[in-house]
């Protein structure tokens, strides 16, 4: 008997890549990151993650993408990790995230179930602190099978939580990492930066990078330059000269 | 007069509250009823209804019956009546609340000018201060007003001049409660008073009597199954859908009991329906029996006939945002689900509120580009104890949640000042760093005050945010 492949088999069978980098073609339905509670490191590398994706899955002749994107936190998540802002978040994102605070993991899982389930959402993200009992490995096959049946993609953030069992596609170990010093003030922060390790996936190796979010797209950061000019400035504060000013020329 | 006045001089004076909202409600309830006397009727709020008898008072055998009818009517259901019966509603209206008892009725073929001019002023529904005007010019009754003294041959001359002094004196009043010679010629007819009616709009309403009473949840869901299919077939009918939708079970012991759900967007799916009613039909105790079953639209909205999906896959995929978050909130409760917009605000904890996720996004100026701010927001600010150089120099060390960090990289102060409008004057400012510790974890700290401000001891500092 004939079956309908789900878009999950019918996407991955297309370009098998050993080694995971930012922008493949071929992202996973469902995937999970694990970071420290007392961070927002595990959002942020879910939320960059996140537009990665959509970034690389997007069709060419579409306009700006405005499905939302749903946002599952229970109340341990929200008291150890707080709440999203809207004036931190992306700014292609703050008019897309639609925020569901749950008491349970249980209900947590329930909201996550129909997110998945619904054809206009872009993604869903979700966030559980600790190793509930709810989250067995029969509760993520259930978020892979429905995910990939769907086709809509999952990221789950497990703040503080140790590495079970799980169906996930991907897990990630994340933390923060020392940003690369800013151009303008060496003294302050710089971009958002994290030490990933893809610890378990089904079409990559496993290893472990140092990413970027570099105005708003995920790269691999390459080692500690040593000419610390080079590091991307956090906004796009300098605007190049229309070839007028001596200094520009001189550059060239 | 005060109240405590009057309870001196009637010691046994009995206060009741005044409502008027509830004046209002059964003010309108009253003029929907007394359509039964003509084909449309209008509020005159605080205390007055009228009612359109054009052509209909002979169905109750004249005027004076259908005014006796009117006065029987109300005194059977309690309440104390003045009905007039005349040509123009300002002339009723003025009948109604001025004239003698026996004198209500004023017939098309009358001079009203002749029969209304022995009453006051008053009668015009007019404005307190235009009142006041009119009397110290010495004017009390209409008569009077229109120029008119009842027997005379130089009768027209006198009234076109006094209607020539009213529109000199009012000349720049527009409103007609404010211009006494456009009331004037209201009460006359000569100009036409629109009216707004009142109309009765049903709520879209089905129901099932059942032959035995239920006591179980299975019969009861097809039940509700069959009441939802009718419902949308009601709500088809009338190019709506519904918002909110309440269901009653009433038992065989008498007690009613409500199941209410509020929908994300308008809604006409009887599937929808049926599903989010089985998620509250839980805890229902049905007793000895549930006998009757009704469901009631009490908000819908328009909602165009759409065409059916002729794509049957996109039907297996999925579920429509709007179905989705009525899911959601109907298990989670409606104020989980919620989605963040921008107030006009510079504390972070107030510059952000949440509302229904479909609601429209209010407009709003956009945050500033060059603030950094956190990924995260922590629900309250959490105190953490900060080692610094100098009072209100940068932070150097601190610990939270019980562990020392070291702080590496900082940038700041930004100072948020308090917002005098809404806070106390003893509200302290804030100086917020967006610190980096040895380990690359990046925080929003802030110092509540400055050491010598006057508002307090030594700051406190608190950890208010999470960066990516």
């Amino acid at each position: 008997m004939f079956s309908k492949p789900s878009p999950a088999r019918v996407l991955s069978r297309s370009l098998p890549e050993p080694r995971w980098r930012p922008g493949l073609a071929a992202q996973p339905f469902h995937s999970e990151v694990f970071a420290p509670a007392g961070e927002a490191s595990g959002a942020g590398l879910a939320l960059a993650l996140a537009r990665d994706a959509l970034a690389a899955t997007a069709g060419e002749g579409e306009g700006a993408d405005s499905r939302q994107i749903l946002w599952v936190q229970d109340r341990a998540a929200i008291r150890q990790g707080g709440r999203p802002c809207l004036a931190g978040l992306p700014q292609d994102l703050r008019h897309r995230l639609i925020h569901v605070a749950v008491a349970t993991p249980e209900d947590a899982l329930f909201a996550l179930e129909e997110g998945l389930k619904c054809r206009d959402l872009a993604c869903v993200i979700g966030e559980i602190a600790g190793n509930p009992k709810a989250l067995s490995f029969t509760a993520s096959r259930r978020l892979s099978l429905t995910a990939e049946k769907h086709g809509v993609r999952l990221w789950l953030v497990r703040l503080g939580a140790a590495p079970d069992l799980s169906s996930a596609r991907m897990r990630w170990q994340a933390r923060a990492a020392p940003s690369a010093p800013g151009r303008w003030d060496p003294a302050a922060p710089g971009p958002a930066t994290w030490h990933a390790e893809l610890f378990r996936a089904r079409t990559h190796a496993p290893g472990q990078w140092s990413l970027s979010d570099d105005a708003g797209t995920l790269r691999i950061r390459r080692d500690p330059a040593p000419d610390t000019l080079a590091a991307p400035d956090p906004r796009h504060l300098a605007r190049p000269t229309v070839g007028r000013s001596l200094a520009a020329r001189v550059q060239a | 007069m005060l109240l405590a006045d009057a309870r001196a001089l009637c010691p046994d004076l009995a206060a009741v509250p005044g409502d008027p909202a509830g004046d209002l409600a059964t003010l309108e309830k009253l003029a929907l009823w007394a359509q039964r006397w003509g084909p449309w009727s209008a509020l005159d709020p605080p205390d007055g209804l009228l009612v359109d008898v054009t052509g209909a008072a002979h169905l109750f055998g004249g005027e004076e019956r259908l005014l006796a009818d009117v006065a029987a009517a109300f005194a059977a259901r309690g309440l104390t009546v003045r009905a007039a019966l005349a040509p123009t509603a300002g002339a009723a209206w003025a009948l109604a609340h001025y004239a003698h008892r026996g004198a209500a009725i004023l017939a098309p073929e009358d001079d009203p000018l002749r029969l209304l001019a022995d009453l006051p002023v008053a009668a015009l529904r007019l404005d307190d201060d235009v009142l006041t005007a009119l009397r110290r010019l010495g004017i009390k009754r209409l008569g009077e007003l229109a120029g008119v003294s009842g027997a005379g041959e130089d009768d027209s001359a006198r009234e076109a001049a006094a209607r020539d002094a009213l529109r000199r004196r009012f000349r720049n009043r527009h409103s007609p409660a404010a211009n006494p010679l456009l009331r004037l010629d209201q009460l006359l007819g000569k100009v036409p008073e629109p009216l707004l009616p009142v109309i009765a709009r049903t709520i879209p309403l089905v129901q099932r009597r059942l032959m035995e009473p239920l006591r179980h949840r299975t019969p009861l869901d097809t039940v509700v199954a069959d009441l939802a299919a009718d419902m949308v077939r009601t709500l088809e009918a009338r190019g709506e859908g519904a918002r909110r939708l309440e269901l009653a079970l009433w038992r065989v012991d008498g007690e009613v009991l409500q199941r209410r759900i509020e929908l994300a967007a308008a809604t006409r799916e009887a599937s929808h329906i049926t599903r989010l009613f089985a998620a509250r039909l839980d805890g229902v105790d049905a007793g000895f029996g549930i006998e009757m079953v009704q469901l009631r639209a009490s908000w819908s909205e328009p909602l165009h006939l759409a065409q059916a999906d002729l794509d049957a896959a996109a039907e297996d995929h999925g579920t429509s945002l709007a179905a989705c978050i009525d899911r959601l909130s109907v298990r989670l409760g409606p104020r989980a689900v919620t989605r963040p917009v921008l107030r006009a605000s510079h504390i972070p904890e107030r510059a952000q509120s949440w509302q229904p996720p479909l609601a429209p996004v209010p407009a709003s100026q956009q945050a500033l580009a060059f603030h950094t701010r956190p990924l995260k927001l922590l629900d309250r600010p959490e105190p953490i104890a900060v080692l610094y150089a100098s009072p209100d120099g940068v932070p150097q060390r601190f610990r939270w949640r019980g562990a020392v960090r070291e702080v590496v990289r900082v940038e700041g102060p930004e100072r948020i000042a308090p917002e005098w409008w809404r806070e106390r004057s003893t509200t302290r400012l804030r100086d917020y760093y967006r610190i980096e510790d040895e380990a690359g974890r990046r925080y929003w700290i802030y110092r509540a005050g400055l050491a010598g401000d006057g508002r307090g001891g030594v700051p406190d500092w608190f950890l208010q945010g999470l960066y990516a």
